[in-house]
């Protein structure tokens, strides 16, 4: 198993004609042949967009219509900026099932909008300013490098890109591979945080292993912490390895990520390290031991 | 973004809050039709620099005199002095570095009989994903400390943004701020405002400390500070015009031309790294191998060449800088972008100081090869690890 998405996972892209959904469309069809069905550009609607491989993939005006013709059960959203939250909520009223916004630098009261409208439906967004969803040898949604992935055990959930993609670097060459990763993104508000992801890898059977990536900024990390140590109280904690990035993060500045500050007396490192250690999780010192903290942790 | 209180107070007043009359004061000529403007009988001169503690902080310049970056002018003659001792001057307070900040602008402004000080302020509540109140009946003084040791004295009111403010949420917050007669009228008008401004102009923090209640009963902005979210002010060109870039660090002014994200630092070790969490785990683990870092540099998603050697180029201005570190791990970022970019950075620069490149993700052959051709003097590395030791013996070793 796997979460999230999977080898039925159909997807359309909102933004395809662009250059970075085109040119991310093309790696997701040379990976494992992800499903990708159609596109959406509201004046280039009942043309086609040609894939490297010379595939061709209609667009449609709008989200709903896309759903309608292809059966698509997710989106990826890769439009600009100022219409990305427009995007967002098109998707949001083509109840398509799961919606993947990789686009930065949306407005943080665009995303408020948004999440008072999602949080009204049966749609779950991830991101935006996030690096998507991977599920090795079977989808790829979003922007992560497919060659790094191996099929295996382990869950990756992390707020950081690059971050995420060290994370499945490192587990690779371990051996241990993963199930899914998932990146919920940078900013301060989105679709989805740490707790559902971890409660889905938790509950899938493939997944025997969790790698989780904070940084600074917020209290999302220790809301996951608190949530491990409950469920592992009832039973259910799978090995778990950590990271938090901004030890070294000065107080009051953003750090790139718009959710990455440190403000208010709250979303330092050292209290979301302790927080996570408190629950089990064993966190990281340092970026480039993920994966030989998990196998240190599996030789108990 | 950051703006001036007295440009914080006109974007609020242009909403209906309640502020004083002020008058700003660029030049020093233009300090006695400034006090002129203003009735009395009491002035206040109130340094403007994008720092807080301004009233506790302390002047460097001995001709300004002992007293804080905050004063109170009992005629007009004493308001005009302080402006003249003040204006040009560098503050330093708690929020500066020990070099302070130059004081180039004032704001003068009608003095008011504070009968309390309340504290009342907005933020995006990332938990509940709505424009959240923050109030305290404990005004001018460090919420965070407030937070700390009196918790139980901190309401936070975040605010359905399918409604926004309700009579109920304005109601709660007067009762927290314990307004009643004349203030609670101004407060039930207050809150609905505040929002309203919050929303519209795409603020991303707005904190009035202190709001006070004055010896009439009335509600009044006293102190006002404003940031708004840097990735909305595409709509808002009134508040672009409202930058100061003498508030800012040149090099940080020059990273966001480029669309970079770029942060000054204390350390040796400059850093362009692509994506925020691994630029910021770049800076940890230099930082756990004994260095520290001179910037945080997020060169973002959609970088070209021409903007990777700018990055560069900003990074080599910092004359602290002893070695560089490039983490780049491509997943939106092509590899052979980022070589091109660094190798025409390199040779546009001809960087004196060692430089380690770690290159991973999608493209990173093509990356490598356009390295390793270059005849450049480039360290590579093959893991983050690997990376930050060879940086940092690269500079201990210089």
């Amino acid at each position: 198993m796997s979460i999230l998405i999977d080898k039925n996972t159909k997807v359309i892209v909102q933004g395809l004609t662009g250059n970075t959904g085109s040119f991310h469309t093309n790696q997701a069809l040379e990976y494992y042949g992800t499903q990708m069905v159609a596109g959406t550009h509201p004046k280039k609607a009942g043309t086609n967009w040609t894939a490297d491989s010379g595939k061709e993939l209609p667009i449609y005006a709008n989200a709903s219509e896309a759903k309608e013709a292809t059966g698509a059960n997710a989106s990826v959203v890769y439009v600009p900026p100022a219409g990305a939250a427009a995007a967002i909520e098109e998707a949001i009223d083509a109840e398509i099932p799961l919606i993947i916004c990789i686009t930065e630098g949306v407005p943080v009261l665009d995303m408020v909008r948004v999440k008072a409208k999602l949080d009204k439906s049966n749609s779950r967004l991830i991101g935006p300013n996030c690096p998507g969803v991977l599920t090795p040898e079977q989808c790829k949604i979003g922007i992560m490098p497919g060659k790094i992935f191996k099929k295996g055990s382990v869950g990756v959930v992390s707020r950081s890109g690059t971050l995420t993609y060290e994370a499945v670097y490192q587990t690779t060459v371990e051996g241990l591979g993963q199930t899914t990763a998932v990146g919920i993104g940078g900013d301060p508000v989105k679709g989805t945080e740490f707790i559902d992801m971890l409660e889905m890898f938790l509950a899938d059977d493939e997944t025997e292993q969790i790698i989780m990536i904070g940084e600074i900024g917020g209290t999302a990390e220790e809301a996951a912490a608190q949530f491990i140590k409950d469920e592992a109280k009832k039973g259910r904690s799978k090995p778990m390895v950590g990271f938090i990035a901004g030890r070294t993060a000065p107080k009051g500045r953003t750090m790139g990520h718009a959710g990455a500050i440190v403000s208010g007396g709250e979303g330092d490192a050292e209290s979301k390290i302790a927080a996570m250690e408190e629950a089990g999780i064993r966190v990281s010192p340092s970026p480039a031991r993920l994966g030989t903290t998990m196998v240190e942790v599996l030789k108990g | 973004m950051n703006i001036h209180e007295y440009q914080a107070k006109a974007v609020l007043k242009s909403f209906g809050a309640p502020v004083a009359d002020g008058v700003p004061v660029l030049s020093a000529d233009d300090i006695e039709a400034a006090v002129n403007a203003l009735p009395g009988p009491l002035w206040v001169v109130k340094s403007q620099i994008h720092a807080g503690g301004r009233g506790k902080g302390k002047f460097i310049e001995a001709a300004a005199g002992e007293k804080g970056g905050v004063r109170l002018g009992f005629s007009k003659d004493e308001a005009i002095a302080h402006a003249k001792a003040m204006l040009g001057n560098h503050l330093v307070t708690a929020q500066t570095s020990a070099e302070g900040k130059q004081v180039n602008r004032l704001y003068i402004e009608d003095g008011a009989d504070i009968d309390r000080e309340l504290y009342l302020s907005m933020v995006v509540d990332r938990a509940s994903g709505a424009p959240a109140f923050v109030a305290s009946t404990e005004g001018g003084m460090d919420i965070e400390e407030v937070a700390h040791s009196t918790p139980e004295k901190i309401l936070n009111l975040a605010v359905d943004p399918t409604t926004g403010v309700t009579n109920a949420d304005a109601a709660k917050l007067c009762d927290a701020l314990k307004l009643d007669g004349k203030a609670r009228e101004d407060g039930m008008k207050l809150f609905p405002i505040l929002y309203k401004a919050f929303t519209e102009k795409d603020m991303s923090m707005l904190e009035i400390n202190p709001l006070i209640v004055m010896d009439s009963g009335d509600l009044r902005v006293l102190d006002a500070k404003v940031s708004f979210d840097g990735n909305a002010l595409f709509r808002h060109p009134d508040i672009v015009e409202l930058r100061d870039t003498t508030e800012e660090d040149e090099k940080e002014i020059e990273a966001s031309e480029w669309d970079l994200a770029y942060i000054a630092l204390d350390g040796t070790i400059g850093c362009m790294v692509n994506g925020a969490g691994l630029a910021m785990a770049t800076m940890d683990i230099i930082k756990l191998y004994g260095e520290e870092p001179a910037n945080f540099c997020d060169v973002g998603g959609g970088a070209n060449a021409e903007k990777v050697a700018a990055a560069f180029k900003i990074i080599m201005k910092d004359p602290n800088v002893k070695g560089i570190l490039v983490n780049i791990f491509g997943g939106i970022m092509k590899c052979d972008v980022i070589a091109e970019g660094v190798i025409q950075a390199v040779k546009e620069t001809n960087l004196a100081v060692p430089l380690v490149v770690r290159l991973e993700g999608t493209n990173v052959e093509k990356g490598k090869e356009i390295i390793s051709n270059s005849g450049l003097n480039v360290i590579p590395a093959d893991d983050l690890d690997d990376a930050a030791q060879k940086i940092v013996n690269a500079v201990k070793g210089a």
